[in-house]
């Protein structure tokens, strides 16, 4: 069976043509497209480790069937950073030691971004921190994301008041 | 996961006679649908997906104060819809206290309904389950069920439903619009989610094909909003099924109750509308002891099915807990935890 779809892929068009319909948007980055940013975890939705942005919504890759995402918009960690200067989000993880092992760090951010794109927290730290429940760090590095995130709502807060001024 | 045929109907009567051939499964998000493929729980030969049908994902705000959400309309964008959850704020809050934002944000509402139980032992294809394979009996029975459901299971399935959104749903009377290969038909929400009895592999009201195109709340349900709360006891802060949750929503007029509405969660193979409860508080004042009299009256008939005798008195605590929280009034923001079991309770202690 073959089963041609397109997707754009951070930012760039793909046309890919699938052999089997149960292959996954985590597998498809990570196999197809060479996009191994984006990390399997659990494969279940469970851990968070594969969250991407489908249409700008945090998402796990792992229950995604690529073929019925067919003219969807991906965004992957590959895709943050803007002409060689991490994404704010980037930049706080590393500021705020937001990390040990790094396995987790790609969904973690990801399902960051999209959080702070949702606009429901704020930067107060028991929302961010339920609303990055989905996502599990086995280092515990939770207080250094959770502050991580705050601050990048507040840099990215201050970016768009100054473009809008 | 097995291999499976895949159909991209291109309207909705398509997509019924697709999925009224034998073994096929409509696939909307898929959050719950491929996991269990995954683990080879279920193995449909045939997806009919929902994902590029027009028409299922609005959500209308009746003029008459109810409203009709369409099938695919993601958990996380009801939940959001600013007059969505003014109207019905304990919807929103059980919304929100349902799996992780990853997941509210692709998960469907008409998948909600048709979730799977999260039984360990319905997820383990090396255990006997009535409900994955009829007959092969039920290894939750004598297992590990400690929170297996306390109302209406049978000897062959103590399975519970999972769902935090289908408890307000059952308490406020919400309405399931259904259409098949005969016709469009309505079924209360209360009356769509089947108990187990001889044949626990039979979930819901729906036939072969039959696929949920709406869902609708009624004017009168928006008429609980001042007073209308979800609460949900979990073994952990977030992200995590119910143990017990209940839905509560008050009318009160002279500082009597006019009208209530109690469902429970985690307690039953379906969302539990506790009727008895609702009656016992009508014209009653909304203290603590008439609630705790609703709330033993919404556990009098359960019983244990192993080692789960403590979530019927958990249940009775969480069905007043609700009450008293949605006496003391709807929150003008839905709290940081939503529905959590752990927020003060004005004028109240904490336990007892």
């Amino acid at each position: 069976m073959s089963l041609p779809i397109t997707l754009t892929v951070n930012g760039v068009p793909q046309r890919i043509v699938l052999d089997d319909p149960r292959v996954t948007l985590l597998d498809l980055l990570r196999e197809r497209l060479d996009l191994t940013g984006t990390k399997k975890g659990c494969d279940r939705g469970q851990c968070g480790a594969c969250t991407i942005l489908v249409d700008g919504r945090r998402v796990n890759s792992c229950l995604a069937l690529a073929i019925s995402h067919d003219g969807a918009e991906i965004t992957t960690i590959e895709g943050l950073a803007r002409d060689g200067e991490l994404h704010p989000v980037q930049a706080a993880f590393i500021a705020h030691d937001a990390f040990q092992c790094g396995f987790c760090t790609p969904g973690q951010i990801m399902s960051a971004v999209g959080l702070i794109a949702e606009g429901q927290a704020g930067t107060d730290p028991e929302r961010v921190r339920e609303g990055m429940s989905g996502n599990l760090c086995r280092c515990a590095a939770y207080r250094g994301i959770t502050e991580a995130v705050i601050e990048a709502q507040e840099t990215m807060g201050q970016a768009g008041r100054q473009e809008a001024a | 996961m097995n291999r499976f045929d895949y159909v991209r109907p291109a309207s909705i009567a398509e997509a019924i006679a697709a999925a009224a051939e034998p073994g096929s499964a409509y696939l909307a998000s898929g959050t719950n649908l491929l996991d269990l493929m995954k683990g080879n729980v279920v193995r449909p030969a045939r997806l009919v997906d929902l994902n590029h049908l027009p028409g299922l994902d609005g959500i209308e705000l009746l003029p008459d104060g109810g409203a009709r959400i369409g099938a695919r309309v993601r958990n996380a964008d009801l939940a959001y819809h600013p007059e969505f959850s003014r109207r019905f704020p304990a919807v929103a809050e059980a919304l929100l206290s349902g799996a992780s934002a990853q997941l509210r944000n692709a998960a469907t509402v008409g998948g909600n309904l048709l979730q799977r139980t999260c039984c360990a032992y319905f997820y383990d294809p090396a255990s006997a389950c009535n409900k994955r394979d009829p007959g092969a009996g039920c290894d939750a029975r004598g297992g590990e069920n400690r929170l297996h459901a306390v109302l209406g299971w049978s000897e062959r399935c103590i399975a519970t439903h999972p769902s935090d959104f289908c408890v307000p749903l059952a308490a406020f009377g919400a309405v399931v619009e259904i259409e098949g290969q005969f016709g469009r038909r309505e079924v209360p929400l209360e009356e769509f989610h089947l108990l187990p009895g001889e044949t626990p592999e039979r979930e819901s009201v729906l036939a072969p094909g039959e696929l949920v195109v709406a869902l609708r709340l009624p004017a009168e349900a928006a008429g609980f909003a001042a007073h209308a709360r979800y609460v949900k006891l979990r073994e952990r802060t977030s992200y995590a099924f119910a143990v017990v949750s209940a839905a509560a929503g008050l009318r009160l007029e002279n500082g009597v109750i006019a009208e209530a509405r109690l469902a429970l969660g985690g307690v039953a193979a379906k969302p539990w509308r506790a009727r008895a409860a609702e009656a016992a508080l009508a014209g009653a004042r909304p203290d603590a002891a008439s609630f705790r009299r609703a709330a033993e009256a919404a556990l009098a008939e359960a019983a244990p099915s192993g080692d789960n005798a403590f979530k019927i008195e958990l249940a009775r605590r969480v069905a007043a807990r609700a009450l008293l929280l949605a006496a003391a009034g709807t929150p003008e923001r839905l709290p940081a935890l939503p529905a959590s079991a752990f927020a003060p309770v004005p004028g109240a202690s904490l336990h007892g």
